[in-house]
């Protein structure tokens, strides 16, 4: 067994050593009854070549987007990945190391954490930021209970523009906590009107930009509402490469910026692990969940960075903590940081840049398409479309003919009949115009 | 001193000092050629294009290169060295997982494909469940939730939700003094009131204690087993009779799981619901801190409340659930509880551990963990202080009873270790005992390993006895850092770099 060190001749003379006559003889103290008589009925151990071999055929099963044109978001969203990012996140001493308790041998996770909370406060255009989630979704819940810890409110309402999955995540989250979740109904057309369902009881307004059908909002004067109304206003982007180019949640007032960091960290990899991003204001950073990384000197006077403000976890405070969470999603959040290094401000506008161009040519040739309609006005890579038939129908045909052409929107909505003919579209960078004109014209024939 | 130890540069040969990567910024540099966007007519913005700039600083690749890998050079990882931290299960990370999560298709297929197109990635899903539900014999296990944390809230909340529907939720959540902390910050996220239970003198709860706490009011029982002083609830079968009894649900915290893995049927022990840390048990990477999975497992009763997404089978193949049914009068299941599908990435990987190491490798795998620490325990009792009589399980507690009068703590005696190479034991946790070391060595140790450790161990517990409490107070000296001023990290917090920041704090990082 490759990874066992022990011998035989180890184990016997390990346990003279110990006193025990068998190994068996350590399980002493477990009951005879959960201790099966018969064997668990699962395979015998496999050399690497063979466990390489089934493997491989699984995924060969797959249709992956590389062997075919791609043009999914709703979310999750498929970028190149630098090599050189995917080489430096395997270097064992960042893989294998744990959350980094011994601040005296892990200053490179707790550096790269310090870059990481510097780089999501800069796109996001916050004052701080914790050192991961586990992914939007969950970063999104957590920011739901934080603005109830904060404004002692129990009412929150989310927009129709937020990703359901969002939306699901976080009333599971506050399902047993007293908090009332009103979520609206799905807006594809973008006239939900926020500002009118404003009152006191509100403890947060939830809303998302680039909007889950594509949709960019200026929420500037819905901020200024929600703080009249002692609500905070929570900012969820499911694209953050949208930030390159467009104006940052901070500067439209936003309290709180959760965002999924898989389209800047690394690939879609069947959604997840992804890193869910959390960015606030400073005055709520008591209140903050997850981990923080934070800059001090050691002692000999040289700077250098630990865990801090852990008064709020779990680990310490137990039933009283802001939340639970205490492995987090540290690897990736090292994927992202050094995706966004390797960018730098020119590439990163660059890379948003090329994405809204790509979609707009996308948008612009799904438009001549007899029968089809772009929903959204404005949008950064994504946006919504209605076909003239069903979408989930259309997507299967398109996939038969090996093109991966748009998420329904009825895979989230099935008991919205109103939403049967709605597809969206994502274009990134690394869909070439060759491939955006193989997908326009399988749909002109198939419709 | 500046820490150059005479360096000119301030770098100790390998020990390189590294700037923060904004410290590094040159304007007109860039790590990525991207093409040209092209001509956009008008954009789509709607006038919300960005204003001033980000401030994100230009390098290079080999820029960065350099800069991440000279900050992997700060770290210890299981790679480098013995990493005997207690409760969390440094075991070997075999780099097949990582191959295997690498090939395109799993990394690079999108979690909305139509299923036609992923019936493999719903296989391994498939494939996996088969393997938990068969190690602990229960019926049913839900794998997205992301960490051993989240895997508590959804095993919590199914049993708040199976409450719920035979309308009685009840208020109360009883866990043992030693549990993590974990345990009751989620029940206080599913809305209970925390209620401690003392341990007895052997380390294990004490079976009184907690059926006087038990009653109409009591939701769950959550219990780690092995506990966290690496010890078996020997009471744990009379444990979940009487938890049954009142009415309330048992709910097993299996963090420590890789100790019975392959030996041990957990439906035998009347377990209504427990998570699996496939980071701890089943060898995926802790990542610095994530990203982890945490499954669980379910019994009968729950099973009804599981969250979506799940992966069922059908003539035409494998599919997803992704809406939760129910609706009506019948049981509300859980809903969702995290995006997409749950942390595809780590179930690859741990998928293909379970098939290397096979039903054999890991009831080997789990003996030679218990092995491991009862080794440790054997050859440390005498040098240390044993906070409880062995055979332990997977790991072996000590407490700083050695260390009285010595003016050595516990802390002091970690960081001695660090000098010497090795990551330190977990400290100060179980709460339980005084000053705690708790030391797993996990099944990839070789025997030689172990008595290097317990050579120098030994000889630094000697130091200490000598009263020679100065030496162990400055440790570490040889890292890269020295003891860092977590006072004042939290009294004047500075959790990102600003511009000019640098040079009122960067003394001695020239």
């Amino acid at each position: 067994m490759r990874y066992l060190p022990l011998t035989e001749a180890d184990r016997s003379g390990m346990l003279d050593v110990i006193g025990a006559p068998s190994v068996d003889a350590l399980f002493r103290d477990v009951p005879a009854g959960a201790r099966p008589g018969t064997p668990f009925d699962l395979p015998p151990s496999a050399g690497e070549m063979e466990v390489e071999r089934h493997l491989s055929a699984l995924a060969q099963r797959n249709l992956s987007a590389g062997c075919a044109p791609c043009f999914l978001g709703a979310g999750a969203y498929r970028h190149h990945v630098p090599a050189a990012a995917d080489h430096l996140i395997q270097r064992g001493e960042f893989l294998t190391a744990y959350t980094p308790y011994q601040p005296e041998i892990s200053q490179g996770t707790l550096q790269y954490l310090f870059e990481f909370q510097t780089q999501v406060t800069m796109i996001t255009g916050m004052e701080v930021a914790n050192a991961s989630m586990y992914d939007g979704a969950t970063a999104c819940a957590e920011a739901v209970a934080m603005a109830c810890r904060i404004t002692r409110k129990r009412r929150v309402l989310l927009s129709g523009s937020l990703h359901p999955h969002y939306r699901d995540v976080s009333r599971t989250l506050m399902r047993f906590s007293g908090v009332q979740v009103e979520a609206l109904a799905p807006d594809p057309v973008g006239i939900e009107d926020l500002i009118g369902r404003m009152d006191d009881g509100i403890a947060c307004v939830v809303v998302q930009t680039p909007g889950f059908f594509g949709h960019l909002n200026d929420y500037t004067a819905l901020a200024a509402v929600c703080h009249e109304a002692g609500a905070l206003l929570v900012v969820a982007v499911t694209e953050p490469v949208s930030l390159g180019l467009l104006m940052p949640p901070g500067e439209m007032g936003a309290d709180i910026v959760v965002c999924e960091g898989q389209s800047i960290a690394g690939p879609v990899g069947f959604g997840g692990p992804g890193v869910g991003l959390f960015a606030t204001r400073e005055r709520f950073v008591r209140q903050m969940p997850g981990r923080l990384v934070g800059q001090t000197v050691d002692a000999d006077g040289r700077r250098g960075w630990v865990l801090t403000l852990s008064t709020r976890e779990q680990h310490i405070r137990r039933e009283k903590a802001t939340s639970n969470i205490c492995t987090n999603a540290g690897l990736v959040a090292l994927a992202f940081t050094i995706h966004l290094s390797l960018l730098g401000e020119a590439g990163f506008a660059r890379l948003a840049e090329l994405n809204h161009a790509r979609a707009s040519a996308l948008a612009d040739r799904m438009g001549r398409i007899g029968g089809v309609r772009v929903v959204p006005g404005t949008f950064f890579n994504e946006f919504a479309l209605t076909l003239p038939r069903a979408a989930a129908k259309v997507v299967e045909e398109l996939a038969a003919r090996g093109i991966l052409g748009g998420v329904p929107a009825s895979r989230f909505y099935p008991s919205y009949p109103e939403l049967e003919d709605v597809l969206l579209v994502a274009a990134t960078e690394t869909n070439t115009p060759e491939e955006m004109e193989t997908f326009a014209a399988a749909l002109e024939e198939i419709l | 001193m500046t820490g150059g130890e005479g360096t000119v540069s301030g770098n100790r040969g390998l020990d390189l000092e590294e700037p923060l990567i904004f410290e590094q910024d040159v304007s007109g540099r860039t790590g990525v050629d991207l093409p040209e966007p092209g001509w956009v007519a008008t954009d789509r913005l709607g006038g919300l294009r960005r204003k001033g700039p980000i401030g994100l600083p230009g390098l290079s690749e080999p820029q960065v290169v350099r800069h991440y890998t000279r900050l992997s050079q700060k770290n210890y990882g299981i790679d480098s060295g013995f990493y005997p931290l207690g409760s969390c299960t440094m075991k070997h990370n075999p780099r097949l997982g990582e191959k295997m999560a690498r090939l395109p298709g799993f990394a690079d297929i999108h979690p909305f494909q139509p299923d036609s197109t992923v019936q493999g990635a719903l296989e391994l899903m498939d494939t996996l469940a088969r393997w938990l539900k068969e190690l602990t014999g229960l019926p049913a296990v839900a794998l997205s939730p992301a960490a051993g944390a989240h895997g508590e809230l959804c095993g919590l909340m199914a049993i708040r939700a199976a409450l719920e529907a035979r309308g009685d939720a009840r208020s109360r959540v009883l866990t043992p003094e030693s549990a993590h902390g974990t345990n009751p910050a989620t029940a206080a996220l599913c809305g209970y009131a925390v209620e401690s239970v003392p341990g007895n003198r052997d380390g294990r709860v004490d079976f009184g204690a907690l059926r006087e706490r038990l009653g109409p009011d009591v939701a769950a029982v959550m219990l780690t087993n092995p506990n966290t002083c690496g010890l078996f609830e020997t009471d744990i079968v009379r444990i979940a009779e009487a938890v049954h009894e009142a009415g309330a649900l048992f709910y097993l915290d299996g963090a420590n799981f890789n100790a019975l893995v392959g030996r041990v049927r957990i439906a035998d022990l009347g377990v209504d619901a427990m998570h699996i840390n496939l980071h701890k048990t089943f060898a995926t990477p802790h990542g610095g801190g994530g990203p982890g999975a945490g499954p669980v497992v379910l019994s009968e009763a729950l099973a009804p409340f599981a969250p979506v997404p799940y992966v069922v089978h059908g003539p035409d193949g494998f599919s997803l659930v992704e809406h939760a049914r129910g609706s009506g009068s019948g049981p509300l299941p859980l809903g969702r509880l995290k995006g997409f599908h749950g942390q595809f990435g780590v179930l690859v990987r741990a998928l293909a551990y379970m098939m290397s190491m096979g039903g054999d490798g890991l009831a080997l795998a789990s003996g030679d963990a218990v092995l491991n620490a009862n080794y440790l325990l054997a050859r440390l009792k005498d040098e240390l202080s044993l906070s409880f009589p062995g055979p332990c399980m997977h790991e072996v507690l000590f407490d700083d009873r050695f260390l009285k009068d010595t003016g050595v703590s516990t802390l002091d005696f970690a960081k001695a270790l660090i000098d010497e190479g090795y990551h330190p034991m977990t400290m100060y946790f179980p709460l339980v005992v005084h000053g705690a070391l708790l030391m797993e060595p996990t099944e990839s140790e070789s025997r030689e390993t172990l008595d290097r450790f317990v050579d120098v161990v030994t000889s630094l517990a000697a130091r200490a006895k000598t009263k020679d409490a100065e030496f162990f107070r400055q440790a570490p000296r040889l890292t890269p850092r020295r003891r860092l001023d977590e006072t004042l990290a939290a009294r004047r917090p500075v959790l990102r770099w600003t511009r000019g920041s640098d040079e009122t704090t960067a003394k001695g990082t020239s």
